[in-house]
């Protein structure tokens, strides 16, 4: 090519293998299940508890998504990380959002 | 076992060979994806707010919805996402019928959902849920309930629009895969799972904060 080509930081020699359609169905039979279990335990009256272990089950899902349906777990650590930054940056939109929601507090009526 | 990249296999200039124009295919799909996350996002932060304001309202604006029926379509979704992955996979390996078969249910999948979707929608107007269209008995006397019902269906509304364009999508791809020369190297497929993918984890994270809210 005559140019030069800087050496990548790490990325795979070869294209990722496809994955094996066991893995696939069993990715999708697990989010089947969880499914199954988010909508068993909101029937289970358990306070607080409830939106975290949904929330929780959700990103579980997510995560089975990301990591097998979207091969994210055989990318290179270049994609991996392109694949976290969106998350990354809502967990700052909802921290900063919630900082304010919650240390709110009523201020006194002027004396 | 790693596909291996045949010496002389070409790969547009400025990429120095297919694994990495593979990659930066991938990569440059992740940073679209992330501008709709960004999107959804605010929709996310609304509801973060307004349930956080008000939790009982959303928990009974949340009883209100079809839970049952949520549940199926939820199910409708992963399956059209596995579909997905195996159509991707076929035309990784270069078997092009079974890849276009996989897209077509994946499509089938997403229609149903999007049926689905305006049944359920049908059903809340008719109960008069749908808020400042047809603000009957049923809102009218509670704001913050309505106020879930706002969110409720701007979520679901962006949400099914983004099916909707993934259908057509899979429409495009699976036209383009028909006459592709080799269907083993060719990236578009994967990125349209990648949006297809993205597209269903919304719906995952959407369906308990609408319809399990107790």
């Amino acid at each position: 090519m005559g140019v030069p080509v800087p050496d990548p930081v790490s990325r795979p020699l070869t294209r990722p293998a496809p994955p094996a359609v066991a893995t696939l169905v069993g990715a999708w039979l697990a989010l089947l299940a969880l499914l199954a279990l988010t909508v068993t335990l909101a029937h289970v009256p358990l306070g607080a508890w409830n939106a975290a272990l949904a929330l929780a089950i959700a990103i579980a899902k997510a995560l089975l998504i990301v990591l097998v349906f979207m091969h994210v777990r055989h990318a290179s650590r270049l994609t991996q990380v392109f694949s976290a930054l969106g998350f990354v940056w809502l967990m700052v939109l909802f921290s900063l959002l919630m900082s304010d929601a919650l240390t709110r507090t009523p201020l006194s009526p002027w004396p | 076992m790693p596909i291996a990249s045949e010496a002389g296999a070409s790969a547009r200039v400025p990429f120095a060979d297919p694994a990495q124009q593979h990659e930066a295919a991938s990569a440059a799909m992740w940073v679209f994806l992330s501008t709709e996350v960004m999107l959804f996002g605010g929709v996310f932060a609304a509801y973060l707010w307004y349930r956080h304001a008000d939790p009982a309202a959303f928990a009974r604006g949340s009883a209100l919805l079809d839970a049952p029926l949520g549940t199926v379509n939820t199910a409708v979704l992963l399956t059209s996402s596995l579909a997905m992955a195996l159509a991707v996979r076929a035309a990784a390996l270069g078997r092009r019928r079974p890849a276009l078969g996989w897209l077509a249910g994946t499509a089938v999948l997403g229609l149903a959902f999007l049926a689905i979707k305006l049944l359920s929608w049908r059903h809340e107007w008719t109960r008069g849920l749908v808020p400042a269209l047809h603000a009957g008995a049923a809102l009218a006397a509670q704001p913050r309930v309505e106020l879930f019902f706002v969110v409720y269906f701007i979520a679901t509304g962006l949400h099914a629009l983004h099916v909707l364009a993934g259908v057509g999508a899979l429409a495009v791809t699976g036209a383009a895969l028909a006459r592709v020369r080799d269907p083993g190297r060719w990236n578009p497929i994967e990125l349209t799972g990648l949006y297809w993918h993205f597209v269903d984890i919304v719906w995952v994270f959407l369906f308990p904060i609408l319809y399990l809210v107790r």
